[in-house]
This record gives C-alpha cells, sequence and structure tokens, in this order.
C-alpha cells in the first residue's frame, strides 16, 4: 500500500531556527555577532587582528571564535589582542552551523561581550549556506584572488551584507581593477557597501568596526535581494532558505508562488516518473 | 561539500516529522532545489543516498524539482530569469531594489511511503495529506 505525502518543510529550517533562537538571546545580552566568510589565504585573521586591537584601544569589549579544520594558528594569532578568543576544531567540517557555534559560547563568552567576531571557515561555498545568528555577514576577497571572484561564488557573495577587500596595499602590484570588481559585487548584490582594507596599513580596520558597532547599536544591516525572499522565518538577515512554515514540525499546505498541490505530490509511482533533470 | 549536512537535515525532517511512525519504507522524496540555493543536484544526490542507510529511507530515490531563479523589480515591476551568475539589478531600469521571486528554495515537498503494518491508517495527524494510490 503506497502513499503520497505532502511535506512542506525547508532542509536547512532546523539550522536556521536555532540561528534565530541564538541571535535573539545574543541580542538580549547585548552581544552582537559578526560573521566572515571568505577563500582560504584571503587575510580574514590578519584583519581581525587588527579589528580586535583597535576595539581593545577603544574599550569596546570584543571576543573572537575561530574556526579551522586542524591547527590553533589563528587563535594563538588572535590571542596578541588581550580579548578572548577560542578556537573551533571542526575535524574536517568545511562549514560552522548554528548549533555548533552555540556549543562553543556556553561557558567561556563573557557577558559585557558587545561584538563576536566568529571567523568561519575558509571557504566560500558552504559557509554562505549556514545562518549562524550573526546579525552582520562580512565576505572578504583579497586584491589577489581576481575581480571575477563575485560572480564565480554568487551565493556568498550575494547574501553578504558588506563586502571587505583586503590587502588592497598590494593592489597596484597586482593589477587589482576596483571599478571592474565592484560592478560584479552590485550584479549580485545592489547595494552593498565595499570597503577597502589594508590590515598591514591599518586602512578601512576603523571602517569595518564602525559598521559592525553600527549594527550592534540597532541599526539595520543591509538586506541583500537574494535574501528578500519572503521567508516566513522571521529571522532578520533572512539568510535562511524559502520557508513555507516557520517551524519544523508545522506539516501543511502553504504553498509558494501560487502551484497548486498537483505540481507537489508524487502522483505516479515512482517507477514511472519521467526521467530527471541534472544539473 | 556542505551537501552531507543537508542530505543528513533531509533525512533527520523525514524521520522526525509526526507522521513518522507510519511511514514503514520510504521509497521516494521529493525536493524543490533553488538555482539560487547554493546546492550541487549530483552532489546531493549521492549524499543523500549515504544518509539513508540504516533507516526508514534506505534506498529511497531522491527527486528534484529545478527552480529557476526570478526576480521582480518593485519600482518599475519588471521581472526577469536570474541566471547563473544572477543578475540582481534591474536589466530595464538598473535599480537595486529586486527582490526574488523564487530560486532559494531547499524544501521537501512531498515522500512516498509504504505504509507500515503497525499503522491503522489513520495515525496521521489531520494537517498531513495522504493520498492512497
Amino acid at each position: 500500500m503506497c502513499r503520497v505525502v505532502d511535506l512542506q518543510q525547508a532542509v536547512l529550517v532546523k539550522n536556521d531556527e536555532r540561528a534565530g533562537t541564538l541571535r535573539t538571546e545574543l541580542a538580549a545580552r547585548g552581544t552582537t555577532v559578526v560573521n566572515l566568510l571568505s577563500s582560504p589565504g584571503s587575510g580574514k585573521t590578519a584583519l581581525l587582528e587588527a579589528e580586535l586591537a583597535l576595539a581593545a584601544s577603544r574599550g569596546v569589549p570584543v571576543a573572537a571564535l575561530t574556526a579551522d579544520l586542524a591547527t590553533e594558528h589563528d587563535a594563538e594569532r588572535l590571542s596578541r589582542a588581550g580579548v578572548p578568543v577560542k578556537q573551533v576544531l571542526t575535524d574536517g567540517l568545511c562549514h560552522l552551523e548554528a548549533d555548533m557555534l552555540r556549543a562553543q559560547l556556553d561557558g567561556w563568552l563573557p557577558d559585557e561581550t558587545r561584538l563576536l567576531f566568529v571567523e568561519n571557515v575558509g571557504n566560500l561555498v558552504c559557509p554562505a549556506s549556514y545562518d549562524l545568528g550573526e546579525s552582520l555577514r562580512v565576505v572578504l576577497a583579497s586584491v589577489t584572488e581576481g575581480e571575477d571572484k563575485p560572480l564565480k561564488y554568487p551565493t556568498a557573495f550575494g547574501l553578504a551584507q558588506l563586502v571587505v577587500v583586503t590587502k588592497d596595499d598590494i593592489a597596484e602590484a597586482v593589477g587589482f581593477d576596483e571599478d571592474a570588481f565592484r560592478a560584479n559585487v552590485r550584479q549580485v548584490n545592489p547595494g552593498v557597501e565595499v570597503v577597502l582594507t589594508s590590515a598591514r596599513r591599518g586602512t578601512g580596520v576603523g571602517m569595518v568596526l564602525e559598521r559592525a558597532l553600527a549594527v550592534a547599536g540597532g541599526e539595520r544591516a543591509h538586506r541583500p535581494v537574494m535574501a528578500r525572499t519572503g521567508s516566513a522565518s522571521g529571522d532578520v538577515t533572512g539568510f535562511g532558505h524559502t520557508h513555507a512554515h516557520p517551524h519544523a514540525q508545522d506539516l501543511g499546505h502553504e504553498h509558494l508562488h501560487g502551484h497548486g498541490h498537483e505540481d507537489l505530490h508524487l502522483h505516479t509511482p515512482v517507477a514511472g516518473v519521467p526521467a530527471r533533470s541534472h544539473s | 561539500m556542505h551537501e552531507m549536512s543537508i542530505a543528513v537535515a533531509m533525512v533527520e525532517q523525514v524521520t522526525e516529522s509526526p507522521a513518522a511512525d507510519g511511514y514503514g519504507t520510504v521509497s521516494a522524496v521529493r525536493l524543490r532545489l533553488g538555482e539560487l540555493a547554493g546546492v550541487v543536484a549530483d552532489s546531493l544526490r549521492f549524499c543523500f543516498s549515504l544518509a539513508c542507510a540504516g533507516t526508514v529511507l534506505d534506498g529511497a530515490e531522491l527527486l528534484i524539482d529545478h527552480v529557476p531563479g526570478r526576480a521582480r523589480c518593485g519600482p518599475c515591476g519588471a521581472e526577469w530569469a536570474t541566471g547563473m551568475p544572477p543578475q540582481l539589478c534591474c536589466p530595464q531600469c538598473d535599480g537595486g531594489r529586486a527582490e526574488l521571486v523564487q530560486g532559494r528554495e531547499l524544501q521537501i515537498v512531498g515522500l512516498r511511503h509504504t505504509r507500515s503494518d503497525t499503522a491503522d491508517g489513520a495515525a496521521h495527524p489531520a494537517s498531513v495529506q495522504v493520498k492512497e494510490s
């Protein structure tokens, strides 16, 4: 006896819910999460070192959590700023998820933390799909990576709330075309701000900190087109994928985009299903 | 390779749904997958087959409905296919205030199962539509 069940659920709804809960809980205690995404080697750690040092010098209570597949090198570097730093080893996993972040914070994150910087695993693909409970998602690209990076990794750049160019001190030497880069960013994420930085020279470091503090102070972060999906998840960043329902266990019949039920059921025996298209 | 995490999440969603007790064996799962979801269909298929092992979904087929990216410009009303990489500035007025109409879906929308012998046929909550076939 075969049956067909209509099960309207977003696959990442559980992560999105956990992220939303974490964001709310942290906001209640005055902590804002900044999620840093980039390729390996783009200069996330160097910029973060500069941000932490600047924040510490201004008396802003900050903390940093850095994720890598292996080694504690980044935590050792970041600790020099004299702020709370924690290394997460993902043991091969290519991204952080909201519950992984939460597990790290319990008993570690000081109550007074204003900004928690999360240095995600160096990877422009997988981390883009996971809301961590951040209120500001920063995507970085170094001048050495090519102006077409935003087009090659459209999900990452398309969901950025701030785009940061790193290693600007060597832009000329590597022939970085800033206008082309900005145009490519605009194609996938119109309206997002692009900030040029050099951790070595210190340029742009203050501006990134300023943007993070503005969001911590209640200013609404940029809402990317790619995140404007009419999601019912209620998350402020809109990183969640399209949800038909806000609750994982809520099974109902609210369909997206006017599709009728007939589009959503397996009417035919599976053996009779037409050949599937492949990506 | 976050497709493995997504495949595991899919299996969890099905096995943890209120109606799961009556599923018996799940033979197929249908997924809506948006062009802009950042998920590779073939990779997901492979991971799904592994994630199903040892569960009621063991051997289940993954049926994917691809959803193309579409955006609409609020100010001028234009609507267009985003393509990949997506064009999210309005091709008509060059504005940057569009909204996605579709393309970020990552949704389980249906499954086929064989009723387990222990199910009385009325074990499903009213919110789950069951069709005999």
